[in-house]
């Protein structure tokens, strides 16, 4: 890592492992995709979160950003240049809620959901945020690490048939 | 606004064009509805007040479903016959899996991630084990990558057969079921033959591959590539040039390259639209830039392609078989880093530390590096990618799987609207879900 931070449309950047990943903050955010959509990026492969209740000291974040609880990880490709960026934004605790993609990009809807499911981080503007995965009714997100493996009763012995 | 883009030089222009094709396909997409947004209990009261009143009614397809592959569940409201608005619901097959895989070290990573796309479980392993490569920083040995590579394309036929056979079964060739899954059977045969398992083989793992090739396994790979094309000749016989055949999927489920550009789509579906996108060429990963093979791309973006280009993919893939066996290099078949991989059997008999090594790694695991890394492999149903988050210890704090199906499901609302209710099954057949992937 060098010791000055690279900018790209005024984000940060760092390339661990070759790989290209941006740091923008959450007002950052959608005005760079949609920057980087005019550029090329015509897809957004994956979008996810990740929770570093456990590890709240990672080192490889650029200098000024500040590490917050939950994280949400953008990935996007130009097939015209064959390039992969990986966007990294940090969702606070306390407010964990993001700009939706939908507009920009329809395929992130389901994508979405899962992370609102799984995370509970929220999606302003998301036309159907709703559970995807789990029961509509569960409590909880499964993902987040203080949500324990096992913590869940076995719920299939000897549970009340429905009809 | 238009003014600016003309004046804007022409070695641009190319780019404009398709940025205004995307954004008109996303305008339309949301203009078109296709998804129904409406929750269970919107469903039911649906139902009971205003359904029975209009002259539209919510069926529920699934998720026991046979044509659904699994346990899809498609909420689908419906005209007379005609589709208006689909709500895939998942999450039946759900199991935590990204959850659990938090809590298995590096090397009991690939057990899990396996069973997530049952029918390409080698594509898991070997996506899971790049990522975690990545974040060591090794490189599988020469002979691992072929192997890898043998395996997978192995896979990509056995997961292809069994999409002839599905999709055959859900139109009513009933015969195609029963083809499809015996040539399936013989390249199962084959991965028992090496991993002991047909499926779910936890065989591709972090540093190499779990064992070397067996004996004869040449003669087995050739027996295989010798029977087969007989057999795909059969296929073409009884379906490709079928008059029923082709009337019930030509122009149906028609998906435009904008469109499955917009919703992410990869795989055969964005390739049936005549879009020539293919990591193995275009992100060349293990050894596809040392092997000679066509991308198969559709015209019109509608079922029969789809069909048309795993049938077409299946002798691509036989293609590869062919020219990893004359090109498979000798040498190890996992990386001799003790710290990684353990040491071989024989060792452990006269060495302290080879036992020690071993020991530690089948109870701790081995450390990786603190870091994040993204993988992506071109899998039968398009980009399966995982990211790994480590925090410097034996599990990985965050492991998760873009599953190709979970993203193409996306495309079934709008396939299906203004379609008939008998062509639904014939569209979710062609997207080719797997629900195990789609649950995780």
């Amino acid at each position: 890592m060098s010791d000055e931070t690279e900018l790209v449309h005024g984000v940060a950047v760092t390339r661990p492992r070759g790989e290209t990943v941006l740091h923008p903050s959450r007002e950052q955010y959608v005005v760079l995709i949609s920057t980087l959509v005019d550029e090329g990026y015509l897809m957004c492969v994956d979008l996810t979160a990740a929770d570093y209740l456990r590890h709240p000291g990672r080192t490889d974040l650029p200098e000024g950003i500040e590490p917050e609880r939950f994280e949400l990880v953008v990935g996007l490709l130009n097939h015209g240049t064959r390039h992969r960026i990986r966007l990294r934004i940090q969702v606070p605790e306390d407010d964990p809620t993001v700009a939706t993609l939908f507009e920009l990009h329809p395929g992130t809807e389901a994508l979405e959901r899962e992370v609102f499911d799984m995370f509970g981080i929220g999606f302003d503007g998301h036309p159907d945020l709703t559970r995807i995965l789990m029961p509509e009714d569960w409590q909880g997100h499964p993902l987040r690490r203080d949500y324990a493996v096992g913590s869940i009763p076995v719920q299939f012995k000897g549970a009340p048939s429905h009809r | 606004m238009s003014t600016t883009d003309t004046t804007r030089g022409t070695d641009q222009g190319a780019q404009e064009l398709l940025a205004r094709g995307r954004t008109s396909a996303i305008e339309e997409l949301r203009e078109r509805g296709a998804v129904l947004r409406m929750s269970e209990a919107a469903a039911r009261s649906y139902q009971d007040e205003g359904g029975a009143a209009s002259d539209t009614m919510i069926l529920n397809m699934g998720p026991q479903h046979p044509s659904t592959h699994g346990v899809l569940r498609l909420m689908v409201e419906l005209k007379g016959e005609t589709v208006l608005r689909t709500k895939p619901v998942i999450g039946y097959l759900h199991t935590g899996m990204e959850k659990t895989g938090e809590d298995l070290t590096y090397l009991q990573g690939p057990t899990n991630v396996t069973r997530m796309d049952y029918a390409s479980p080698l594509f898991n392993e070997l996506v899971f084990s790049l990522a975690t490569e990545k974040l060591l920083g090794i490189e599988a040995p020469e002979r691992a990558t072929w192997i890898r590579m043998l395996m997978c394309e192995l896979n990509r036929m056995a997961s292809h057969l069994l999409f002839m056979a599905t999709n055959g079964m859900d139109l009513g060739a009933v015969s195609m079921m029963i083809y499809g899954w015996r040539e399936r059977e013989e390249v199962l045969r084959f991965f028992e033959k090496v991993t002991g398992l047909r499926m779910n083989h936890n065989y591709i793992r972090p540093g190499g591959v779990a064992a070397d090739l067996p004996d004869g396994w040449r003669d087995d790979v050739i027996r295989l590539l010798d029977t087969l094309p007989s057999r795909l000749d059969e296929y073409d016989t009884l379906l490709t040039g079928q008059p029923i055949w082709r009337n019930r999927l030509q122009g149906v489920g028609v998906l435009t390259t904008e469109e499955a550009l917009a919703l992410g789509t990869t795989g055969p579906l964005l390739r049936s639209t005549g879009y020539a996108w293919d990591l193995r060429r275009d992100e060349p990963y293990l050894a596809y830039d040392q092997v000679e093979f066509d991308i198969i791309v559709g015209t019109y973006g509608d079922c029969f392609d789809r069909y048309a280009i795993r049938l077409a993919e299946i002798r691509e893939s036989m293609r590869i078989v062919g020219q990893i066996l004359e090109k498979i290099p000798n040498g190890d078949y996992r990386l001799q880093d003790k710290k990684v991989t353990p040491p071989p059997r024989a060792r452990i008999d006269e060495s302290m530390e080879a036992l020690i090594h071993h020991f530690k790694i089948f109870t701790e695991g081995f450390k990786v590096p603190e870091g994040e890394a993204y993988a992506a492999v071109e899998s039968p149903r398009g980009e399966l990618g995982c990211y790994i988050v480590s925090d410097g210890s034996a599990k990985p704090m965050r492991m998760h799987i873009r599953g190709p199906s979970f993203v193409n499901l996306q495309t079934l609302a709008p396939l299906m609207q203004n379609g008939f209710i008998a062509d639904a099954v014939a569209i979710i057949s062609s997207v080719d879900p797997i629900l195990g992937e789609v649950d995780r």
